[in-house]
């Protein structure tokens, strides 16, 4: 032989198996044997787990206005093996239901392939979410119908018709959910969108466990060493929004039978104090057994209730562009407080003015005005400040410096640290972008592009963005991430503009002169001083989006607000009058203009949105 | 010279005696572990019972169809099917669905089955061949270079798809590799690694008087000084420097018990002070003696010093959440009935709960009533030992033994390397798996989902085991006239 030294090996080898295979039957005589432990806790019985499901946490506003709460549900849940002579006459009629449901219903829980987890000894949930009146009936003559049991859950409950959009629902997990997540089992419920979502591991809680005992035929025997080992279940957590629900409401109010949306950020902190989409719906329609239908019918609406436009429409900004347009081209030298620019009213061009004022303008008169041949030559002087260069390099270096600054407001990218559920990116075209559109690096110039200049064309932006620069120019450079959750470490998310604090203060007082002089003077309150930007959007699906972004008050702003409702016409007369009512509501409290409350809130612009 | 012996008589038909047993003693199990009561015959195709007849069915006429093949062809073909393999494993790897978090079912039409099954084969084969080279000998660490990336390669792609357990079956092929030479030392440094990882892990948290240090890292470094006073005595035969280290050790002990009436010192640092001290005397020795076999021990307490420090990272950084609270069930540091134990808690409930002859077929209450999880594939020997009793486990072993002696038996009798090797990867194989799964059940070992081979229910395994097993009986019967 070859190996003769190594040959030997095979006794190590085999050795080792030995031994490994010994030491088992070692083990098994010790636990089948020896040990009575395990004879005496599983000799015939065996645990029953029985899931004891945590209230979820509450949500409050900011003003610790109760919003959502619990209220009590029934599932029904069976044991196959525990049946007996059910009088289904009987059983359909305490449930309402029909006897053809109780039989496909039983044969879905048998069928494994539905309900792979089946088995005839465990319970299997046979109706879930009923309220107490669906229950009321059963209860009292549950002992006839032995192998069945009535399980206690929680439904969400809402006291205001508001916020739907934010608050989201909970819904039955999905079996990819089940997978993922070891928490979950079939027929448990979980957040499915908005804040319910996002703060799932907060609000959810811990479930507990009794544990029963029960023997080999399935009875139950009591508890498990008296309910030692029970865990008792973990309410969720509360939760404060940074929402005022007052606000809230009025802004619901206010954008009855239009389309668009509105949301209101306290620029100091980045919280936001409400968000409003319309068509929206009553949240109660999602919770409890209605849920999938109205979800169905929700979904099926042309309006498209389910979306939540303040974050997930994009829009052209319009107009609304402007105070950042002047921000941006001062801070990258193309012009300054004294540049001035001739304006030929609606021959100018190539982009014409809509406005009638004089000429030439300076910036603070164009911004009053919404000059839009100003801001065009703004943006063409900006990027062209240094000529083209070879092959448009020197332009191309100065444009991609204009989108990063623009960017740098929070555009054209989602807010990632925010609590936000589905945002839309929005978009700032960049230099590669346009080469791409372009097909070569030389093939576009500021003329090309010039409707990026009054904020058409390809800048898209969602409402929450625009509040959101509103709240940077109330801020006077800087803002901290936008937010629902009530809590002080986000303030921490401060982010700095790439525009220094000193061109601020020239289009602060142009936004104030808007209110005071401009397009919404109409809009002004008398005691305090609003800075805003309407805006009016061609788009092309009909009439203009009006559009107003501003905050208040000028000094030590508080509160800073993007209005956008689609295809309604101008901004000054559909938008403006919707921020100036939410000012005097946050700032004052209440509003006192209740007629002018009513008009706003009675205009339809849309007459396919039903009036909720 | 060569003999053409028909089959028939050249098999080994007690290797194929204990196949069929394993697998119908396996098949009858499955029956038992998802009958409900209620349910219809063990032929009936929509239950697990009958499907598992099928996959046997084919299984048989797989092993038939390879054992008519030439034997020369797994030579010839070795690396083709060891390539085809891994480029099969990176395919899955991308379009396998993800269930369970593991990416490592191919579904074709209405069979799904995992490559990595086949891929232990393919990977035995290759070994084989390498190693059967005329002018390959394992003699040094750099012949076992080539030999790790064979191993590595699939390993690493398995690891890719989420299945550790699988990939750490490849280290079963160190026993193979022992037995054709490779250093004793490596298996035992790797038990070492075991008992120091355990220590380290299991008692970091036990404090000695209450900021002193921990008892994990000072058994730790104890363990360290015992190796070297063992190597000193039992390799070189030093018993004086072993008795030098050991005197020194007690004496900075006691220096530093007393030193702690006055001071604060920590006795962690005392610790890993004295291994460092120790490093220094063996160099010393070295240098002025000239000795040239210290050199391993300092490298070895330097390494293990490291391991030390590192054991505790490793287990929280490198360990995914649930292998950590696996190994914790195992250490007994997670005792909650119902927390991360349960499942090995209800298995050795079940087990314990057949006693000396089982609670008789169809009769187990535990697995019936679904407390034992994946009670028909990796915990499939709960229902063996609930229903079957001691007798029956046992009995099961006992044919897993007589496979596994057989094998290596059979092994040893080939004419040429190829076979032999390919006969211990066979039985490391099987061997690993049986330890690691029937360990697991017991209690003794961490839960790692790999099968029982031929017991667990799925078409993959079964098929993969089949495979494995009759390629070697083939090899087998062809070694007359397979001589090198």
């Amino acid at each position: 032989m070859i190996n003769d030294v190594l040959q030997n090996r095979r006794y190590v080898i085999t050795g080792i198996m030995s031994a490994v295979i010994v030491l088992y039957v070692l083990r098994l005589f010790t636990i089948q044997i020896i040990e009575t432990k395990y004879k005496n806790g599983a000799d015939s019985n065996a645990f029953l787990k029985k899931t004891q499901f945590p209230p979820r946490g509450l949500i409050y506003d900011r003003n610790h206005i109760l919003m959502v709460y619990n209220k009590p549900a029934y599932d029904i849940a069976l044991i196959m093996r525990e049946i007996r002579d059910l009088d289904t006459v009987a059983f359909c009629k305490a449930l309402s239901i029909d006897k053809s449901y109780l039989v496909n219903r039983l044969a879905e829980i048998k069928d494994r392939r539905k309900n792979p987890g089946y088995s005839s000894y465990t319970p299997q949930l046979f109706m879930t979410q009923l309220n107490i009146e669906d229950v009321a009936t059963i209860q009292q003559s549950m002992y006839k119908y032995p192998g069945f049991y009535i399980q206690n859950r929680t439904l969400r409950e809402y006291p205001f018709s508001a916020a739907a959009h934010v608050l989201g629902s909970i819904g039955e997990v999905s079996r990819a959910k089940i997978e993922a997540d070891d928490y979950y089992n079939s027929g448990d419920y979980a957040g499915r969108d908005g804040l319910e979502y996002t703060y799932e591991e907060t609000l959810r809680g811990e479930k507990g466990v009794e544990i029963m005992l029960r023997d080999a035929k399935g009875r139950i025997k009591g508890k498990y060493e008296n309910g030692k080992e029970d865990i008792a279940p973990k309410a969720g957590q509360n939760m404060t929004l940074t929402l005022d629900v007052k606000l809230q409401i009025l802004a619901e109010k206010l954008l009855k039978g239009k389309v668009g949306s509105v949301v209101a950020i306290e620029p100091a902190t980045g919280e936001i104090l409400a968000m409003v989409s319309n068509p929206s719906f009553n949240p109660t329609l999602l919770s409890g057994r209605q849920r999938s239908k109205n979800y169905k019918q929700l979904l099926d609406d042309p309006t498209k209730p389910l979306m939540n436009r303040a974050t997930q429409a994009q829009y052209s900004p319009g107009s609304s562009f402007k105070p950042i347009q002047a921000l941006v081209c001062q801070q990258m030298g193309g012009i300054n407080e004294s540049t001035i620019f001739g304006c030929s009213g609606p021959e100018s061009s190539p982009v014409k003015c809509t406005h009638h004022h004089g000429s030439p303008v300076s910036l603070l008169s164009a911004i009053e005005q919404s000059c839009n041949p100003y801001f065009w030559n703004a943006f063409r002087v900006t990027v062209e400040k240094d000529g083209y260069g070879v092959k448009n390099a020197v332009f191309r270096k100065n444009f991609e410096e204009w989108s990063e600054r623009i960017k740098s407001f929070g555009l054209g990218a989602k807010f990632s640290e925010s609590d936000v559920y589905e945002q839309s990116r929005g978009f700032i075209p960049s230099e590669k972008f346009y080469n791409k559109e372009y097909r070569s690096v030389s093939g576009w110039r500021a003329i090309t592009i010039r409707s990026l200049g009054i904020g058409q064309g390809e800048v898209l932006v969602t409402p929450l963005q625009l509040a959101n620069v509103m709240a940077v120019v109330a801020n006077q450079g800087y803002y901290i991430t936008p937010h629902l959750n009530k809590c002080d470490s986000m303030l921490k998310k401060r982010h700095e503009v790439k525009v220094e604090k000193k061109y601020f203060p020239i289009v602060n007082e142009g936004l104030w002169r808007v209110f005071e002089f401009g397009t919404a003077r109409a809009s002004k309150i008398a005691d305090i001083s609003m800075c805003g930007k309407t805006g009016t959007v061609q788009n092309s699906h009909g009439k203009d989006h009006a559009i107003l972004v501003g905050f208040a008050p000028r000094e030590n702003p508080k509160i800073a607000i993007a209005v956008v409702i689609e295809n309604a016409g101008f901004g000054a007369t559909y938008a403006a009058p919707i921020f100036s009512l939410m000012v005097e509501q946050y700032l004052k409290g209440k509003v006192t203009r209740t007629e002018e409350e009513e008009r706003i809130s009675n205009i339809v612009t849309n007459s396919n949105v039903q009036k909720r | 010279m060569s003999k053409n012996v028909s089959i028939k008589y050249a098999l080994d038909w007690t290797t194929v005696f204990y196949y069929v047993v394993l697998v119908f003693m396996g098949w009858i199990s499955i029956y038992g572990a998802s009958y409900n009561f209620d349910q219809a015959s063990i032929f009936d195709f929509s239950q697990r019972a009958g499907k598992q007849f099928i996959w046997i069915l084919t299984g048989f006429s797989l092993a038939g169809i390879l054992l008519l093949i030439d034997s020369r062809l797994y030579n010839i073909f070795a690396w083709f099917i060891y390539v085809s393999a891994i480029i099969l494993l990176i395919v899955t790897i991308f379009v396998a669905h993800d269930i369970k978090g593991s990416r490592s079912w191919l579904v074709i039409g209405p069979v799904s089955f995992q490559p990595a099954e086949l891929a232990k084969m393919a990977t035995a084969l290759a070994l084989s061949k390498y190693m059967s080279a005329y002018n390959y000998k394992l003699k040094n660490w750099r012949d076992l270079i080539p030999l790790g990336v064979i191993i590595f390669i699939p390993f690493i792609l398995i690891i890719l798809q989420n299945e550790t357990g699988t990939a750490l079956v490849y280290a079963a092929f160190l026993l193979m590799l022992y037995r054709e030479g490779m250093n004793g030392i490596v298996l035992l440094i790797g038990s070492f690694t075991v008992v120091l990882f355990v220590t380290i892990v299991k008692l970091s948290i036990v404090p000695i008087q209450v900021d002193h240090g921990t008892l994990g890292m000072i058994l730790g470094m104890v363990l360290i000084l015992l190796v070297q006073i063992g190597y000193a005595i039992f390799f070189c035969r030093n018993q004086k420097e072993a008795l030098l280290l050991l005197l020194g050790t007690i004496v900075i002990a006691i220096t530093s018990y007393v030193l702690n009436f006055r001071f604060y010192l920590n006795y962690n640092y005392v610790a890993i002070f004295t291994v460092v001290a120790s490093c220094i005397y063996w160099l010393f020795i070295e240098l002025f003696n000239r000795y040239k076999k210290y050199w391993f021990l300092i490298l070895f307490s330097i390494g293990s010093v490291l391991f030390c420090f590192s054991a505790d990272y490793l287990f929280e950084k490198v360990l995914e959440p649930h292998q950590q609270v696996r190994i914790k069930v195992l250490l007994n540091m997670d005792d909650a009935p119902l927390g991360a134990g349960y499942n090995v808690n209800q298995s050795k409930i079940a087990i314990g709960s057949g006693g000396l002859f089982g609670k008789g077929f169809l009769n187990g209450t535990q697995t019936k009533l679904k407390y034992v999880p994946e009670q028909d594939t990796d915990f499939i020997f709960c229902t063996v030992g609930e229903e079957h009793g001691f007798w029956g486990s046992t009995l099961v072993l006992l044919v897993y033994w007589l496979l596994l002696t057989r094998l290596i038996r059979m092994a040893e009798r080939q004419h040429d390397t190829f076979s032999r090797i390919y006969g211990y990867c066979v039985a490391s194989i099987f061997f690993f798996h049986l330890m690691v799964n029937v360990g697991m059940v017991l209690g003794i070992m961490p839960v790692i989902g790999i099968p029982l081979p031929f017991f667990s229910y799925g078409g993959s395994s079964l098929w993969g085991f089949t495979i494995l097993l009759f390629i070697f009986l083939r090899l087998d019967a062809a070694r007359l006239e397979r001589m090198r």
